[in-house]
């Protein structure tokens, strides 16, 4: 008996230990348990970090875009002409009113962290015979690259975009056959032109990105659109990347401007993240449950199978709370020991299927994300469950009549 | 509790105690009526008496394990009967031993743990000196070697002797044994009754045992004897009266 330790304790472990195969059982349970959680867990926020890192690589938060242009037909006069279908006019590239002013009025918001604005529309790229539909994005690089970090993606060359630079996806490149170096002719719907010269080729880790989207300087852009001194969207970041809905709306209300967040432009991938989410907390709650039921029901018998003891032990001067303890401790050490070997049991398996499952090509089929936090966490509550499914058995042995206990 | 010199108060005093028990909601039975008894300090008494007169239900009333329906109970001179259960569970770890039939010795723990659980209850914590006091005991009892065994590898004899050493670890004013050999053969439970008889003698020890061997009555003191639930006898061991004290 170790001189540190309380005589609730020293009981308690001798009543496990004693016990060995009925705690052996119940502490495999709890690993099994606490290992399912870690594991599913680490997976899921493992592949929802990595799809969000994708999807913002290439996005801002929020975008502000002018608002659609509605035809509004002319009223009164001939009442002959009152019944008449309105159609939406075609949506031609126009530029946000007074940008300059609410890029002002948003920076100032402490949760805006970068406001960049852009101009963007579609061209062609022609090089030579070979040409291909294109989304010019045209910004200030010392803005835009804030929030999509065209210069840390880029596979060969730089991203300091002057009058004459543009840069690439390296899909677009593959296919009108071009490398560094090269000139490739914009052409915009108006029939406007430019040269550029290609400084750098990116990847920004998704393909429709990579094949449609070049990167010029705001000027070029803002000519080859004719929309000179314009901009077709100012591009948001926040401190809160999951705030961006509410922020949007926020915007839209208070400036009348179209807000998009990334959570509205990628609802489906959203949707796909909350079932996951809603589905591996159901599973937790069910886990926590069938531990916090099989614990009781270990202590319940023990209770049972002790009950002489626990009457001798009150005869010989023990109190009802050292008994409850006793029991309470039982309780929690179980949780705690399974949630112990149950997140190294987890984190194993992690490391083992993160080496063994790849992708066709090679490539990892989930993101390895080890967080220390998910054990202590999930020992935390495995102890805490432990120590409330004890209760209902510690709370009987506390109350036995010593008389009738030591009768038996 | 048990002080070398001499308590002024008996060890224990019983005062018209009675005991009732519920047997389906209205009905009532009372097994004990109104029982007078003082034990003094050094005594060593009898309990005896036909199967369900009462001796159990008296013993578990003395030893605080229950309470009086009526009447007062007096432990070292202080009321019990007004104490909440806080502080009976401290009084009787504290100045009661007890042996049963079944030595129902704690199997998690060994011989030398057994004998200092009493004290490691009382205390919190395990230290050198519950240690010490076990070994002395289970020194004394002959049971030196088996100190460290498991209790469930020791006989039957072994077994009552170390619940019998247990009982003895507070250094406690009053002993209760319910039929602490009943269920020994003739040796055991000769050698256990002379331990209990040699503490007596050394310490003062006041014991109350019940037993159903008039072999063992009459190596007693005192014996006290209970039919239905009155004391219908209480006197000296004429036997033994010149040996005792
Ligand atoms: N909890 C209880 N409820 C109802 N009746 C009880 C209870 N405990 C004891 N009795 C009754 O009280 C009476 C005395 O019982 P007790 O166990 O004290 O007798 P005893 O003298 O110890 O007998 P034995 O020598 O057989 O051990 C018996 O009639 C018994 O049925
Ligand atoms: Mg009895």
């Amino acid at each position: 008996m170790r001189r540190w330790l309380p005589f609730e304790w020293i009981a308690a472990i001798r009543f496990l230990v004693e016990g060995r195969m009925q705690s052996l059982f119940i502490v495999a349970g709890v690993t099994i348990g606490v290992g399912v959680i870690v594991f599913m867990s680490a997976i899921l926020t493992g592949m929802t970090t990595n799809m969000m890192r994708r999807i913002l690589n290439s996005q801002a938060h929020i975008e502000l875009v002018p608002a659609d242009e509605v035809a509004r037909p002319l009223r009164g006069g001939d009442p002959v002409i009152t019944l008449t279908t309105v159609q939406r006019p075609t949506q031609r590239v126009k530029s946000i009113d007074q940008w300059q002013s609410l890029r002002e009025v948003l920076a100032r918001n402490p949760e805006v962290t970068h406001v960049a604005p852009i101009v963007s529309g579609s061209a062609l790229a022609a090089r030579g015979s070979a040409s291909r539909s294109v989304t010019v994005v045209a910004c200030e690089p010392e803005t835009y690259f804030e929030i999509v970090d065209l210069p840390g993606n880029l596979l060969e060359g730089h991203a300091r975009l002057a009058s004459d630079g543009v840069v690439i996806g390296t899909d677009l490149a593959r296919e009108l056959g071009v490398t560094l170096g090269d000139k490739l002719r914009l052409t915009s719907a108006t029939g406007a032109g430019v040269t550029q010269t290609i400084i750098g080729i990116f990847d920004l880790g998704n393909r429709g990105v990579n094949m449609r989207n070049v990167y010029v300087a705001l000027r070029t852009g803002q000519a080859l659109l004719g929309l000179i001194g314009g901009a077709t969207a100012l591009e948001v970041t926040l401190t809160d990347v999951y705030a961006a809905q509410e922020v949007a709306e926020f915007i839209q209300t208070a400036t009348g401007i179209e807000a998009d967040s990334w959570i509205k432009t990628n609802a489906q991938f959203f949707t796909v993240m909350k079932t996951q989410f809603t589905s591996n907390t159901a599973i937790r709650v069910l886990v926590a449950l069938s531990v916090a039921f099989g614990i009781a029901s270990v202590l319940v018998v023990s209770v049972v199978q002790r009950s002489k003891e626990i009457g001798i032990l009150r005869a010989m001067g023990a109190r009802r709370g050292q008994i409850l303890r006793i029991f309470l401790i039982q309780g929690g050490v179980l949780g705690l020991v399974g949630s112990l070997f149950g997140s190294a049991m987890g984190m194993a398996s992690l490391v083992a299927f993160h080496a063994l499952l790849r992708n066709a090509d090679g490539s990892e089929f989930f993101p390895l994300v080890l967080d220390w936090t998910l054990p202590a966490w999930s020992a935390a509550l495995a102890t805490a469950t432990g120590i409330l499914a004890a209760m209902t058995p510690a709370l009987r042995a506390a109350r036995l009549d010593p008389v009738v206990a030591i009768r038996g | 509790m048990a002080d070398p010199v001499p308590l002024p108060a008996p060890v224990l005093r019983l005062d018209a105690v009675t005991k009732s028990f519920a047997i389906g909601t209205p009905v009532e039975v009372e097994v004990l009526h109104g029982l007078d008894l003082t034990l003094e300090r050094g005594e060593f008494v009898a309990l005896i008496g036909p199967s369900g007169s009462g001796k159990s239900t008296l013993l578990n009333l003395i030893g605080l394990l229950d309470r009086p329906t009526s009447g007062r109970l007096a432990l070292l001179g202080a009321e019990t009967t007004t104490l909440d259960d806080r502080d009976l569970t401290r009084l009787r770890g504290r100045s009661i031993g007890f042996v049963f039939q079944y030595h129902h010795l704690i199997s998690a723990f060994s011989a030398e743990e057994n004998v200092a659980m009493p004290m490691l209850v009382d205390r919190g914590f395990p230290d050198d000196e519950m240690r010490a006091r076990a070994r002395e005991l289970l020194d004394r009892f002959r049971l030196a070697p088996w100190a460290g065994q498991a209790v469930t590898r020791l006989s039957g004899g072994q077994q009552q002797r170390v619940a019998i050493a247990r009982a003895l670890a507070m250094d406690p004013a009053l002993v209760l044994a319910d039929e602490p050999t009943g269920n020994l053969d003739t040796k055991s439970s000769d050698l256990a009754f002379d331990l209990m008889r040699e503490i007596n003698r050394e310490r003062g020890t006041t014991f109350l045992i019940v037993t159903h061997d008039p072999r063992l009555a009459r190596r007693c003191d005192r014996i006290v004897e209970v039919i239905d639930g009155r004391i219908t006898s209480d006197r000296p061991n004429a036997a033994r009266e010149g040996e005792s004290a």
